[in-house]
């Protein structure tokens, strides 16, 4: 029996479905885990890290230290790598909108903030460069909004406006939240509903949402984990920290 | 022989002036020179423009109402997400001129300035909330058939800089022994000399450098060097791995206390307000009782 954090996990698992022999980067426990998760079963070229500057060549389970170290990736080197665009990052967005601008640097105006977060980080150069998902425990109206109040990750709308070359470059995979998994195939890439989790109906979504998803046709259901890919999961989590994520 | 380049803290802080523009290594709450940041906060240096990838340094000197100007990725303590003296600061609106980059503009900010070049082009910040907030910044074309727009990031150059490496001999020829030099080397190389200051957990003779790490971990040479203090746990209580872990007990208490000005007076007279000796040791005590 698949718990809903096993669910979100093979969910942002699939955003790395197809990548082939790139830095698979997952900011926190459930993006990290997807990581693992996907590089152990269907995407086994994937390189992952041990978030501090190695490339971990084993099966690492989240918190272990036991690792087979394949390569050397200090901060300059992430840089050039995702420069290179040799690199697909899942991380968190405090908010997101539906072009998929992103924020996790300050909650209200940048010159005197309600609430200063982290700052930009890597956002404007990893959106810019590469494949970018985001994962979101907290599915509510205050994180999916209208309008961002600081844009640290480019949106399809923003994208446009710059070069081919961006536009060629600029790809938001995949949402993933504790509601549902997100995409932006739509016309105007404009956040569209590709599943929702079990028990979850897509009225509970939209309601959790500040403006209007894109529903093309049936919306279907998250998939569980087979057998085999829940083994790796436990494996890969044997104390279980995805569940304090996702419950 | 080499020149002798050691000193204190004191020494090298007593260089400095208000107004200057200071660059300090390390990255979140990972091998910060935490033992030139107490001593900048002890001394009556203000109006400084801070250069950082930041952690509790930033915090520190925010908290003490020492920036005026700062250019900044993120300020984090890695463990805890968000810095509390950051966050007040930034919320209070006490930080006169905050200038915000993607952490990947930063280096390159600090590479242009480390090679005398006015700027390096690159893509990241371009459409990001960091033009709308920075509109200083301006775009160079490309001169050739791709004519593509970039962002061009103008370089900077450092009146000083403090970084915390493992060892270093006594005339700067240094050695990072963790995992990663994080952008140590760029913050030097990005500082007119006179005010270079590398502070190191041992000073050790130039031929035992080797001793403990491959030729590869001497990535800082002493041309780059002007001052070397001798530190150890100076960069308590952020990492200096191999030597040491992050304190995370005092850091969480560290968090703790900023969170609450009376928590703050207390925490900051116990432990702030004497010499590096002195820190140390109420940190010993500290640990002793806890």
């Amino acid at each position: 029996m698949s718990t809903l954090a096993d669910i979100v996990v093979i969910a942002a698992a699939e955003a790395f479905r197809g990548d082939g022999e790139i830095f698979a980067s997952g900011m926190g426990t459930i993006p990290m885990l997807g990581a693992r998760t996907a590089r152990s079963t269907f995407e086994p070229d994937l390189m992952v890290s041990d978030g501090e500057a190695f490339y971990v060549g084993n099966e690492l389970p989240i918190g272990g230290t036991n690792k087979v170290v394949e390569g050397w990736i200090p901060f300059r080197s992430v840089f050039d790598t995702l420069w290179g665009g040799r690199r697909h990052v899942m991380m968190g967005a405090s908010q997101i909108d539906r072009f998929g601008n992103t924020n996790i640097a300050n909650i209200g105006s940048w010159d005197r903030p309600k609430a200063q977060l982290l700052g930009v980080r890597g956002g404007p150069g990893n959106t810019i460069n590469h494949s970018t998902s985001f994962f979101i425990p907290k599915h509510n109206a205050n994180v999916f909004v209208a309008k961002v109040d600081m844009v640290s990750g480019l949106g399809y709308d923003r994208a446009a406006e710059l070069s081919e070359w961006v536009q060629r470059n600029h790809r938001l995979p995949r949402v993933v939240t504790n509601l549902a998994v997100l995409d932006f195939n739509s016309a105007n890439h404009s956040m569209r509903l590709v599943s929702v989790h079990p028990g979850v109906s897509v009225a509970d979504v939209q309601a959790a949402t500040s403006f209007e998803l894109v529903i093309d046709g049936d919306v279907g259901e998250t998939r569980e984990p087979t057998a085999d890919e829940q083994a790796v999961i436990d494996r890969l989590d044997p104390r279980g920290l995805r569940h304090r994520e996702v419950s | 022989m080499s020149r002798d380049k050691r000193m204190t803290e004191d020494d090298a802080i007593a260089s400095l002036s208000d107004g200057m523009t200071i660059g300090i290594g390390g990255w979140g709450s990972r091998r910060k020179p935490m033992s030139l940041v107490r001593a900048l906060l002890r001394s009556p240096l203000k109006d400084l423009t801070i250069v950082s990838y930041g952690g509790p340094d930033v915090g520190l000197l925010a908290a003490a109402g020492k920036i005026r100007r700062i250019i900044y990725g993120f300020v984090s303590l890695d463990s805890i997400a968000l810095e509390p003296h950051w966050r007040a600061a930034r919320q209070a609106g006490t930080i006169a001129e905050p200038v915000e980059y993607d952490e990947g503009m930063l280096q390159w900010a600090l590479y242009a300035g480390s090679l005398r070049l006015p700027f390096l082009p690159t893509r990241a910040g371009l459409g990001s909330g960091v033009v709308d907030v920075n509109p200083s910044l301006r775009t160079v074309r490309s001169p050739y058939d791709d004519g593509e727009e970039l962002l061009a990031v103008p370089a900077i150059r450092l009146d000083a800089a403090f970084v915390h490496l493992n060892r270093s001999d006594m005339s700067g020829n240094a050695q990072f022994l963790g995992p990663d030099i994080y952008f140590d080397d760029l913050f030097l190389s990005a500082c007119d000399p006179g005010h270079r200051y590398l502070s190191c957990e041992r000073v050790v003779p130039t031929e035992s450098l080797l001793d403990e790490g491959t030729f590869h971990t001497l990535r800082i040479n002493r041309s780059m060097v002007d001052g070397v203090i001798e530190a150890p746990n100076g960069a308590h209580f952020t990492t200096c791995e191999p030597d040491y872990g992050r304190d995370e007990a005092f850091q969480k208490a560290y968090a703790t206390a900023a969170a609450n000005p009376d928590d703050w007076r207390a925490f900051s007279e116990r432990f702030l307000q004497g010499s590096e000796a002195q820190y140390q040791a109420a940190v010993a005590e500290w640990k002793a009782q806890s």
